[in-house]
C-alpha cells in the first residue's frame, strides 16, 4: 500500500467526515475486542478480523441508498457494522449465544439480517460471488430498482464460479456492484504468487465489465467510485467492478501467524495509509473537530463496544431445544 | 485503573502456550495494536497485540515459561501516574475471571430399544377416489405441474441449460417459454455452479426458482451451492433467511451413457438436513409431488428419470393435484414380505410381485415417492404386518437408501422381524458402456425375486 495521495481539501461536510471516523471506528474497536475475547476463550473457532478494512465498508455503506443489498464472505463483522446491525447482536453471535443475530447457531462466518438486507457471511470463498448475483436477478426480475453489493476477495477471485458469474451478470445485465476486496494476500499467499493478473478488475473486460481500482484506505475515495458505481447499476448498464486495495493489519485468523509478510510492511501502513488516521487528520487540520471532540466520539464509541461485549458475555446459550429449530421452514 | 493481561487462547484449540518472548519491558507504554509479546501454541509462534493503551506496569510471567494455561493474568497494565508496585500481587484467583464455557448437554439417552407401538401413518387417499383420470406421460405431468404453478405465482420461473429456446433437452419445459416469455423461462450457459449460485441467491431475495439441471450428473459441479447455500442458511441465519428452490432434472441410468452419466444421487442429497428429497415414479406422483415441492418453502431436490419420462400412467384431472412430500404409497397390499423402493426401482418391485403373486407369495409394495423426510412409520407399519423386508433402488450398495432403511428398521422394529432385510442395489461398479455389462451392473426384477423367497425362506 503505498502512501496516499489523494488527501487534499474534500469537498465533504464535517459531519458526514465525523460520521465515517465514527463509524471505521466502531468497526476498529469492534475488532478489537472480539480479538480479546477471542485470546479469553469466549470466541471459538474461526475468527477474521478487519482491522485495516474499514474505509472499504463504511464508504460503499455511504454511496448505497435504503433497500440495496449486501453480501460477502466470512470477514464480515465490518459488513455488518456499517449496514446498522446492533453490536451486541454481532458479539453475542460470536460468543454463540441466544442473543446472537443468528441465536449462537452461526457463529462469526454465518450471520444474516433480512431487516438490514444483509444477506450473509459465507464461509466458502467465493459461493456469495453468484449468490450475490441471484439477489440482484431478483432485484431486476421485481424491477425494483435495487442494486447488491456483492464483496470478495482477491483470494476469492481465483475461483471459477467468479467468473462464471461475471459471465452472466454480463449477459442479463444484472445490477449488482463487484466488490473486490483486495487486501493483498489470500489467507498465506500473496497476490503477485497466486494471480495471474496484477490488477484483478481487469478480468471483467474479458465479460464486457467495466471496473476501476480504488484506494481502499481513503474512505472518501472509495465513497465517490461507490457512487458512481451504483449509479452505472441503477440506469441499467449491467454489472460493474471495484476492485479496492486494501490491508488488513491482522492475520489471515486468530491463529495465523503471519510469517509471508514482513512486521514493517505492516507497520508503514499502519502509519502511512491508515483509514481512521486520514480521517482523524482531514477532522483536525480542516478545523471541523477538536481534539476533545474527537476523544468525546472514542468514548462513546468505546462504550458501545463494551455494551456489546458485556450483552455478549451475559447472554444465555441457545436453549437445548434450539439444536433441532430452523432446520426447515 | 490497572488492567490484567491474560494468556491469550490463539487458535481454535489452544489450552496452553510458552510464553516465549516479551517485546516490551516494565515501564513501557503501549498503544492499541502494539506488539507485547511472541507466543508459542500449538500451531505456531505469534504475535500477542495489546488491545488496550497505558503502561506495562509489571511482567508476571517471565519469557521463556512453557505449559502458561489460557487466561493466566501474564502482565498488568497500569494507566499514567499509577504505581504498579502499590498493586497487590496477582491473586492466582483471579485468573479464572472469563467464564469457562459451559459443559457440554449430556446426550440424549438412545431411543428405548423395545418393540415399539405402531406409528400413526397418513393413509389417506391423494384424491378423490372419484376424479377422472386420464392417460399421461411423467414428462407432461412435469410440465404441467410447472405451467400451472407459474401461473398461479409470479415469483416462480424456471432456469436451466435449455430450458427455453431448445424447449427442453428432455423437453420437459415444452411450451413454457411460448406460455411465460424469456422472463420466466430462462436459457443458462453451460455452467452449473454459476446458475445454482445465481438461482439460490434468488431465492434468498424473494424468488421461487425451479432450476433444471441438464442430468444430476452436472449437478455435481453445483452441490456446494446446493448444500452449503440452500441447504443450511435457514439453520445459520436462526430461522431468518429460508430459500424456496426446486432443483430438478433426470437421475440415475438412463441406456448406454456409462459411468459419468449413470449416477443415482438419492441417497446422497438424503443424508442433507436442510434439503427435501423427492424421487417420483409415476405420472400422478410427478405432477403432484412437483406442484408442492415448489410451494415448499424449502429447499427440494426433485430426482426424475429419463426412462420414466415417456411413461404414461393415470392422472387424476382434478384443478390443483397436489400429494404431500413425505408421504409414501401402498401400490400393492400384501401380507408375506414388503417390498420398499421409490423412483425407477418401483419398475422392478412392482413386476416382481407380480410374478410372486402367481407363485403365491403376497408382497406388500410400498413407494417411498420422498426420501427426506421419509415415511418410515410407513415401513415400520407394513414390517409389522409382513415381517420381511427388500429394499429396491437403482444407487450402490454402501451408504445406500436401503442401508439407512435397514437401521430404521432394526432400531425400531427388530422384534418384528423374522429375516434379515435384504437391500437389492445396483452393483457397487461404475456404469459400464457394453450393454450386456450394463444389464448386469443395474438392479434386476429376477434379483428382487430371489430376495424376497430368501427372506420368506421359499
Amino acid at each position: 500500500m503505498a502512501a496516499r495521495k489523494t488527501t487534499k481539501k474534500p469537498n465533504v461536510s464535517a459531519e458526514e467526515l465525523k460520521t465515517y471516523y465514527r463509524e471505521m471506528l466502531l468497526i476498529r474497536r469492534f475488532e478489537e475486542k472480539a480479538g480479546q475475547l477471542y485470546g479469553m476463550g469466549l470466541i471459538g473457532g474461526f475468527c477474521h478480523l478487519y482491522i485495516g478494512q474499514e474505509a472499504v465498508v463504511v464508504g460503499l455503506e455511504a454511496a448505497a441508498k435504503e433497500g440495496d443489498k449486501r453480501i460477502t464472505s466470512y470477514r464480515d463483522h465490518g459488513h455488518m457494522l456499517a449496514c446498522g446491525m446492533e453490536p451486541g447482536g454481532v458479539m453475542a453471535e460470536l460468543t454463540g449465544r441466544i442473543g446472537g443475530l443468528s441465536k449462537g447457531k452461526g457463529g462469526s462466518m454465518h450471520m444474516f439480517s433480512k431487516e438490514k438486507h444483509f444477506y450473509g457471511g459465507h464461509g466458502i470463498v467465493a459461493a456469495q460471488v453468484p449468490l450475490g448475483a441471484g439477489l440482484a436477478f431478483a432485484d431486476k426480475y421485481k424491477e425494483n430498482g435495487g442494486v447488491t453489493f456483492t464483496y470478495f476477495g482477491d483470494g476469492a477471485a481465483n475461483q471459477g464460479q467468479v467468473y462464471e458469474t461475471f459471465n452472466m451478470a454480463a449477459i442479463w445485465s444484472l445490477p449488482v456492484v463487484f466488490v473486490i476486496e483486495n487486501n493483498q494476500y489470500a489467507m498465506g499467499t500473496s497476490q503477485a504468487r497466486s494471480t495471474s493478473t496484477k490488477d484483478i478488475y481487469h478480468r471483467g473486460e474479458a465479460f464486457g465489465i467495466p471496473g476501476e481500482i480504488v484506494d481502499g484506505m481513503d474512505v472518501l475515495a472509495v465513497k465517490a467510485a461507490g457512487e458512481k458505481a451504483v449509479a452505472h447499476c441503477r440506469a441499467g448498464k449491467g454489472p460493474y467492478i471495484l476492485e479496492i486495495k486494501t490491508y488488513r493489519y491482522r492475520g489471515h485468523s486468530m491463529s495465523d501467524p503471519a510469517k509471508y509478510r514482513t512486521r514493517e510492511e505492516v507497520q508503514k501502513v499502519r502509519e502511512q495509509s491508515d483509514p481512521i488516521e486520514h480521517v482523524r487528520e482531514l477532522l483536525l487540520t480542516g478545523k471541523h473537530a477538536t481534539e476533545d471532540d474527537l476523544k468525546a466520539i472514542d468514548k462513546e464509541i468505546k462504550e458501545i463496544v463494551n455494551q456489546a461485549a458485556e450483552f455478549s458475555k451475559e447472554s444465555p446459550e441457545p436453549s437445548v431445544e434450539e439444536l433441532w429449530t430452523d432446520i426447515y421452514a | 485503573m490497572a488492567t490484567e493481561i491474560l494468556m491469550p487462547a490463539l487458535s481454535p484449540t489452544m489450552e496452553e502456550g510458552t510464553l516465549a518472548k516479551w517485546l516490551v519491558k516494565e515501564g513501557d507504554t503501549v498503544s492499541s495494536g502494539d506488539i507485547m509479546a511472541e507466543i508459542e501454541t500449538d500451531k505456531a509462534t505469534m504475535e500477542f497485540e495489546a488491545v488496550d493503551e497505558g503502561i506495562v506496569g509489571k511482567i508476571l510471567i517471565e519469557e521463556g515459561t512453557e505449559g502458561v494455561k489460557v487466561n493466566t493474568p501474564i502482565a498488568i497494565l497500569v494507566e499514567e501516574g499509577e504505581d504498579a508496585s502499590a498493586l497487590p500481587e496477582a491473586a492466582p484467583a483471579a485468573a479464572a475471571e472469563a467464564e469457562a464455557a459451559p459443559a457440554a448437554v449430556e446426550a440424549p439417552a438412545p431411543a428405548a430399544s423395545s418393540a415399539p407401538a405402531a406409528p400413526k401413518v397418513d393413509l389417506s387417499p391423494d384424491w378423490p377416489a372419484d376424479a377422472e383420470m386420464a392417460q399421461q406421460t411423467v414428462r407432461e405431468a412435469l410440465r404441467d405441474a410447472m405451467a400451472e404453478e407459474m401461473r398461479s405465482d409470479a415469483d416462480v420461473y424456471l432456469m436451466g441449460e435449455e430450458v427455453a429456446e431448445y424447449q427442453g433437452a428432455y423437453k420437459v419445459s415444452q411450451g413454457l417459454l411460448d406460455e411465460f416469455g424469456s422472463k420466466r423461462v430462462i436459457d443458462t450457459p453451460i455452467t452449473e455452479h454459476g446458475f445454482a449460485g445465481i438461482a439460490v441467491g434468488s431465492a434468498f431475495g424473494g424468488l421461487k426458482p425451479i432450476v433444471e439441471f441438464m442430468t444430476f450428473n452436472f449437478a455435481m459441479q453445483a452441490i456446494d451451492q446446493i448444500i452449503n447455500s440452500a441447504a443450511k442458511t435457514l439453520y445459520m441465519s436462526g430461522g431468518q433467511m429460508g430459500c424456496p428452490i426446486v432443483f430438478r432434472g433426470p437421475n440415475g441410468a438412463a441406456a448406454r451413457v456409462a459411468a459419468q452419466h449413470s449416477q443415482d444421487y438419492a441417497a446422497w442429497y438424503m443424508q442433507i438436513p436442510g434439503l427435501k428429497v423427492v424421487m417420483p415414479y409415476s405420472a400422478a406422483d410427478a405432477k403432484g409431488l412437483l406442484k408442492s415441492a415448489i410451494r415448499d418453502p424449502n429447499p427440494v431436490v426433485f430426482l426424475e428419470n429419463e426412462i420414466l419420462y415417456g411413461r404414461s400412467s393415470d392422472v387424476p384431472q382434478v384443478d390443483d393435484l397436489t400429494i404431500p412430500l413425505g408421504k409414501a404409497r401402498i401400490w400393492r397390499e400384501g401380507s408375506d414380505v414388503t417390498i420398499v423402493s421409490f423412483g425407477i426401482g418401483m419398475q422392478y418391485a412392482l413386476e416382481a410381485a407380480d410374478k410372486l403373486a402367481e407363485e403365491g407369495i403376497n408382497a406388500e409394495v410400498l413407494d417411498l415417492r420422498t426420501l427426506r423426510p421419509m415415511d418410515t412409520g410407513a415401513i415400520i407399519n407394513s414390517v409389522m404386518k409382513t415381517n420381511r423386508l427388500v429394499t429396491v433402488e437403482e444407487g450402490w450398495p454402501q451408504g445406500s437408501v436401503g442401508s439407512y432403511i435397514s437401521s430404521v428398521v432394526m432400531q425400531e422394529a427388530f422384534d418384528y422381524l423374522d429375516a434379515p432385510v435384504i437391500n437389492c442395489t445396483g452393483k457397487d461398479v461404475p456404469m459400464p458402456y457394453a450393454a450386456n455389462l450394463e444389464k448386469l451392473a443395474l438392479i434386476t426384477t429376477d434379483e428382487v425375486i430371489a430376495a424376497v423367497k430368501q427372506v420368506t425362506y421359499r
